[in-house]
């Protein structure tokens, strides 16, 4: 029962690891020429320390919100191709296909009214 | 592997629902695809489509029962969400009339009005139809997404702009209380099915008096009172009302108030009339308090629109004493007067907006002085339409206050209609004194406006009708109101 | 086969509506007149229909409620929008659609050019909308709609002229004196649905259950109170004593609305309401005899006033409350089916008086415009020598004359010497039938004085405007002439259907064909009265020839006085006025009746009025009120500041609502 969980095992233990012994062998065989720049914290190349009500770019909760409808979306496809065979089984096979043709298509067009409004454009 | 087996779907019981959806995308497409500033050729369109729903409305009514009820029982397209959805259609229809007179004046003519609007007509006629506390809620989220966005339409202005914001935040807190209170009674029940949760509280007669149960319907009580602006409920009222632009107000005040009022309905006295003794006190306090709190704050308003919002917290509590009544004569006078209402209101509202300036500065009571003279017509319509706000014979609003007070009489709530009466007495107050001002004072500047477009005159004209004519002969209607109710 | 009824009343209604609303946009005065025209024209078709398919039905199947759709229903209490279809209804409509088809054809001619044409026909639509509901409404309620709306008609049409304060002035006037009327009719409705209900469980309004249940008002001691009011209301409408003064004033409007409103159709809605609860009347002898004292004194007390009036139509307007007394006086002693005939022959005569006293005012106004002259165009003392200058005009005014002065061959003939004759044999108020003979016979001879009187003054004799303008007097278009013709053709022909049984049997037999279609609406009356008349009255036939001798003397003799006094010596007048100067002066201003109003009245309510107002309202509801009104106001005021417009505030307190209910739900 438990045999089933071994591989995940496996996988925890060799990122663990590879984690710490990446990080072992840097300070190890790397050089140390530290400056202020390097020693402070690392943040996707933002500034780390500002103030929190920093105002930015409406056009970023634009494409967010949009992402999180399209990827809604794709979620939605994945318990629908899980099932999809048992419909199919149980002769549903065109009527569901037909169903998820709908969503798509309505979605479809809310992604072209996006695009031809000009959302997806940063600039 | 189990076999599945096909879910009773049944797409004649969501008809309207479809045809106004798949209208509202082409029109969407249509905005984006053609160009120019021109926008009437939408409402025209959106016209068409909410013409054919309402046909097809009318073809459902009196179907036999396998043709109403759709997709495993969520959804049931009886005679009282059809005389629903034929209110949510005429709304929306006077309100798409209304619309592009006033878009243009205020410089935000973007097409997606009409698209918006006619998602928020599909959500509402979902919440009337759905038998599924889910479907329900999903109707009520198309209905609420789409009203967040009308009421901040006007984005250049700020007032509406906070009127959209203040509706999408508070509106979003009151639907977790409505959630809550569906969780709870799902815990309670094992179901969200409306005839299902019914059965199980036939069955089991603790489930009464289970906590769960009965605070998952206060909650849910909750969530629909901020959807109908019942007090304490109500405080977003006023502000989305003024800010939100005139049409949407108008529309906001009649559709989606009915929409609240048939979800509630259909949730209280068909899920839950085990619980009918406890529900119906608090609707009884949740009346008292919206008529009076409606009604004493809309007094000292100045502001016509922010007066006519509070009338219509007022106007929610009158519909809610039918309601307490809890019997097939209550939920009849609901349904006369929410359809008056709509007629009534959007009107008023109408005729608001051909009197208002750019921005809307002269929304005053005090700017109405002299209208009677300038404009006889008008003036005239206008106090029909106050009149019939106020209750008095010979219209609708008359006979629908008399409908709803005597059958919560027939209940036996004589001091809730006693409140009631006197509360429409004093509302007399405040729409008498707009006439006064139309009648009896010398106008102070000129009314200008924009040449009347025909539409705004088509939309005037049909609600005058609609109140006059239910008020002359109210049992057309209340005939086809009494075949529509649930019991 | 009276599945169409419903049709009668919505022509004229279609016709206000397209007049009403686009009227303004059409402009074009043929159109407008023409639709006003043809909706009634259409409702005369039908309602010729309606009166044939009446008649080819046996007697006894004549009646017939033909409901269209239930109007009100709250408990027992039930009005439907439903229509009797009688012969007495059958009458009215004929007369209303028909001569009111006439009026709406003249009005074409004489309203041309005035400002607000088309508001003009759509008030007349809509009155003769309202008129067919009062005379079809088979409830008490319907017709109390109808009631009402020829009431606001009546206003609406007597201030058509708004700028004209007189106008106004009379049209105010009208409106209230009708709504002491309506005052007394609504109390009635409300007492017999009452009484009925409460004492026997029959609630209803309607006519034909009413009429079933009819003797179960003989023990009712209401019932003279119930039919007292009912009589108020009648009154206030149709202009007798004690609130008859508006109808004079209201000649202030145009003069086919005098014609179509204040003569043929609506003032007359009186009489036919108390014929439509004979069963009722007829059952309370004390309202019998105040109904024929109150008639008969009418009558004679507007022909007084008649006799000294200059304005042409001032006379008419008596004349008209006079012959509304008549009819009344039939009502009072159970001859309803006479004082319903004196009802059409009267809308067929006096309608053409008004038509030709219209086009005769039209012509002098034409040509003392003509010669800016502000003469007053309806003073018959401008007028004279008119007869070769408008003959047509005159012969039919002549011929209507005659019939109203009661010459026999002409139609008031028949209807007046029935009524006079029926006052004097009736077996309901013993030794005070000579009085109400008298008083019909002493308005007979004075109405053929004053209508002569007002024929020669006007057409006959020297023109006494100036001869420029006389030259301007000119006959009027067709569209004018033709109704005074069908009109006056009318007032010759309209009486013989209605024939005295004594004349009848002497002609060879003619029956009484108006008195027999109309006997199923009266038969409970008839068969009451046989059953209780005080004493069998058996009058011989020579008596009978007798007084119709006699009063077709008194026609003449009045003729002969006008004759002598304006045709043979035209200073006897004056000489007369100087010799009973205070007489002149009293008859002139009409007994000074609306200065008693004014005195006993009008001021006494305009000082209470004050008083209330200044002293009692001011002081002790405007106290109240305002001290209500101000706790609200500052209640108001606090509550706004709960309205903070934060959003923070408004959930906190959306959660403290929550909180608290489910807390009390759970706590309890």
């Amino acid at each position: 029962m438990l045999g089933a969980y071994l591989p995940i095992i496996v996988l925890v233990t060799i990122a663990i690891l590879f984690g710490l012994g990446s990080l072992i062998f840097s300070s190890l065989i790397g050089p140390k020429k530290p400056s202020e720049v390097k020693l402070a914290p690392y943040e996707c190349g933002c500034e780390p320390v500002g103030s929190a009500r920093e105002r930015f770019s409406i056009k970023f909760y634009i494409i967010a919100m949009l992402f999180i409808l399209f990827d809604i979306e794709a979620v939605f496809l994945y318990p629908w191709a899980v099932v999809f065979k048992k419909f199919i089984a149980a002769g549903l096979g065109p009527f569901i296909l037909a169903e998820m043709g709908v969503f798509i298509v309505i979605l479809f067009v809310g992604y072209i009214y996006v695009w031809k409004k000009g959302a997806l454009e940063w600039e | 592997m189990e076999t599945l087996v096909m879910p009773a779907i049944n797409f004649a019981a969501i008809m309207p629902e479809t045809i106004l959806s798949i209208v509202a995308m082409v029109l969407l497409l249509l905005n984006v695809f053609v160009p120019g500033e021109q926008k009437a050729y939408l409402a025209y369109l959106s016209l068409i489509g909410i013409v054919v729903a309402f046909f097809s409305v009318v073809s459902g009514w009196n179907a036999p029962l396998p043709m109403q009820e759709g997709f495993n029982g969520s959804v049931l397209q009886d005679n009282f969400s059809l005389f629903f959805k034929a209110i949510f259609l005429i709304s929306a229809g006077l309100a798409v009339l209304i619309s592009d007179h006033y878009m243009v004046k205020e410089e935000c003519n973007y097409g997606e009005l009409y698209p918006l609007i006619l998602f928020a007509t599909a959500g509402m006629m979902l919440m009337a139809s759905g038998t599924d506390l889910m479907t329900i809620f999903l109707g009520l989220e198309v209905l609420s997404v789409s009203l967040y966005v009308l009421a901040g339409y006007n984005r250049s202005n700020i007032k509406s702009n906070e009127a959209g914001l203040k509706y999408f935040l508070l509106g979003a807190f009151s639907t977790g209380f409505l959630l809550y209170g569906m969780a709870l009674t799902y815990g309670a029940t094992g179901t969200t099915k409306i005839a299902k949760i019914a059965s199980a509280a036939a069955l089991d007669a603790t489930l009464s008096s289970n906590p769960m149960f009965v605070v998952g319907m206060l909650l849910m009580a909750v969530g629909f009172s901020f959807k109908i602006a019942a007090a304490p409920f109500h405080m977003w009222t006023p502000d989305v009302y003024e800010g939100a632009p005139t049409p949407m107000t108008a529309f906001m005040s009649a559709g989606p108030k009915a929409a609240g009022f048939a979800a509630f309905i259909r949730v209280l006295m068909v899920a839950m009339p085990t619980l009918k003794a406890d529900w119906s006190d608090l609707l009884w306090i949740l009346a008292v308090l919206t008529m009076t709190v409606g009604n004493i704050i809309a007094l000292s308003q100045n502001n016509i629109k922010r007066m006519l919002a509070y009338s219509s917290i007022a106007h929610a509590g009158y519909a809610l004493v039918g309601f307490t009544a809890g019997n097939g004569e209550g939920t009849a006078g609901i349904l006369f007067y929410m359809l008056s209402y709509a007629f009534m209101n959007i009107g008023a509202f109408a005729i608001i907006i051909l009197v208002g300036k750019k921005g809307e500065p002269n929304n005053n009571v005090e700017d109405y002085a002299g209208f009677g003279v300038k404009h006889p017509v008008l003036a005239m319509i206008m106090a029909l339409f106050l009149f019939s706000l106020a209750g008095m014979p010979p219209t609708a609003g008359f006979v629908g206050k008399f409908y709803l007070f005597s059958a919560a009489l027939k209940s036996g709530y004589v001091w809730l209609v006693v409140i009631g009466v006197l509360n429409s007495a004093a509302s007399c107050y405040y729409y008498l004194r707009v006439m006064v001002y139309m009648y009896m004072k010398d106008p102070v500047e000129e009314f200008d406006w924009m040449k009347l477009s025909p539409a705004i005159w088509a939309s005037i004209a049909i609600s005058a009708v609609g109140v006059i004519v239910p008020g002359i002969v109210p049992s057309i209607i209340l005939q086809l109101a009494q075949k529509a109710i649930l019991l | 086969m009276f599945d169409n009824v419903w049709l009668i009343p919505l022509f004229p209604l279609i016709g206000f509506l397209i007049n009403g609303l686009f009227g303004k946009a059409i402009k074009e005065e043929k159109v407008i007149g023409g639709i006003g025209a043809l909706a009634v024209l259409c409702s005369f078709a039908v309602a010729c229909m309606t009166l044939f398919n009446i008649i080819s039905l046996p007697v006894h199947e004549r009646v017939h409620n033909v409901p269209v759709f239930t109007w009100i229903k709250s408990g027992t209490f039930q009005a439907d929008v439903a229509f009797l279809i009688d012969p007495l209804s059958c009458v009215m409509l004929m007369v209303v659609t028909g001569v009111g088809f006439l009026i709406h054809v003249y009005s074409i001619g004489y309203m041309h050019g005035e400002e607000g044409f088309y508001r003009f026909f759509a008030y007349l639509n809509l009155f003769t909308f309202s008129m067919l509901l009062l005379v079809m409404g088979n409830n008490l309620l319907l017709m109390f709609v109808g009631w009402e709306g020829v009431g606001l008609c009546s206003y609406l049409l007597i201030g058509y002229y708004f700028h004209k304060k007189s106008a106004g002035d009379a049209g105010k006037k009208a409106f209230v004196m009708n709504r002491v009327g309506d005052f007394g009719f609504l109390l009635g409705v409300f007492t017999l649905y009452w009484w009925l209900g409460q004492n026997h469980g029959i609630w209803t309004i309607q006519f034909t259950e009413l009429a079933k249940h009819a003797e179960l008002f003989q023990g009712c001691t209401l019932l003279t109170v119930i039919t007292l009011v009912f009589f108020v209301g009648a009154t206030g409408k149709s202009a007798q004593i004690p609130l008859y003064t508006w109808l004079p004033d209201a000649m202030e409007g145009p003069t086919p609305v005098s014609a179509l409103i204040h003569a043929a159709t609506m003032v007359t809605a009186g009489v036919y309401m108390i014929g439509r609860m004979n069963f009722l009347y007829i059952q309370a002898p004390t309202t019998m005899m105040v109904v024929a004292l109150i008639g008969g004194a009418t009558a004679l007390f507007a022909a007084t006033i008649g006799t000294a009036q200059n304005d042409i139509k001032r006379v008419l307007a008596y004349s008209t409350v006079s012959q509304l007394g008549y009819m009344f006086l039939a009502m009072g002693v159970g001859a309803f089916a006479a004082g319903i005939f004196h009802l059409m022959t009267h809308a067929f005569f006096k309608a053409c008086l008004f038509l030709g006293s219209g086009a005769v005012i039209h012509s002098m106004h034409h040509a003392l415009h003509h010669c800016h002259s502000h003469d007053d165009a309806q003073d018959m003392r401008n007028m004279g020598g008119l007869k070769s200058k408008m003959p047509l005009t005159y012969g039919t005014f002549l011929i209507a004359t005659i019939a109203i002065a009661g010459i026999p061959g002409f139609a008031g003939f028949f209807s007046k010497d029935e009524i006079l004759w029926q006052a004097f044999a009736n077996p309901h108020h013993g030794s005070l039938n000579i009085l109400l003979w008298a008083f019909g016979a002493c308005a007979a001879l004075l109405t053929a004085f004053y209508m002569f009187r007002l024929v020669f003054m006007t057409f006959h004799g020297e023109c006494r405007i100036t001869p420029k303008a006389k030259d301007h007097l000119h006959e009027s278009p067709m569209v004018i002439v033709f109704p005074l013709i069908v009109l006056a053709f009318l007032s010759v022909v309209g009486g013989y259907i209605g024939m005295p049984k004594i004349l009848g049997e002497l002609l060879g037999g003619i029956p009484n064909y108006f008195e027999h279609f109309l006997a199923p609406v009266f038969e409970f009356s008839e068969e009451f009265t046989k059953a209780h008349a005080h004493v069998a009255g058996h009058h011989s036939v020579a008596l009978e020839w007798g007084l119709m001798g006699l009063s077709v003397l008194i026609a003449f003799v009045g003729i002969g006085i006008a004759f002598v006094l304006y045709v043979k010596d035209t200073t006897i007048p004056a000489k007369f006025t100087s010799a009973f100067p205070a007489l002149h002066r009293a008859v002139y201003n009409k007994w000074y009746i609306d200065e008693l109003y004014d005195f006993l009245f009008v001021n006494p309510c305009k000082a209470l009025g004050n008083f209330l107002w200044k002293g009692f309202d001011v002081v002790v509801v405007d106290g109240i009120v305002n001290g209500v009104g101000s706790i609200v106001m500052g209640f108001s005021g606090i509550l706004r500041y709960i309205q903070s417009g934060y959003v923070f505030n408004y959930a906190f307190s959306m959660t403290l609502g929550a909180v608290v209910i489910v807390a009390f739900y759970i706590f309890r």
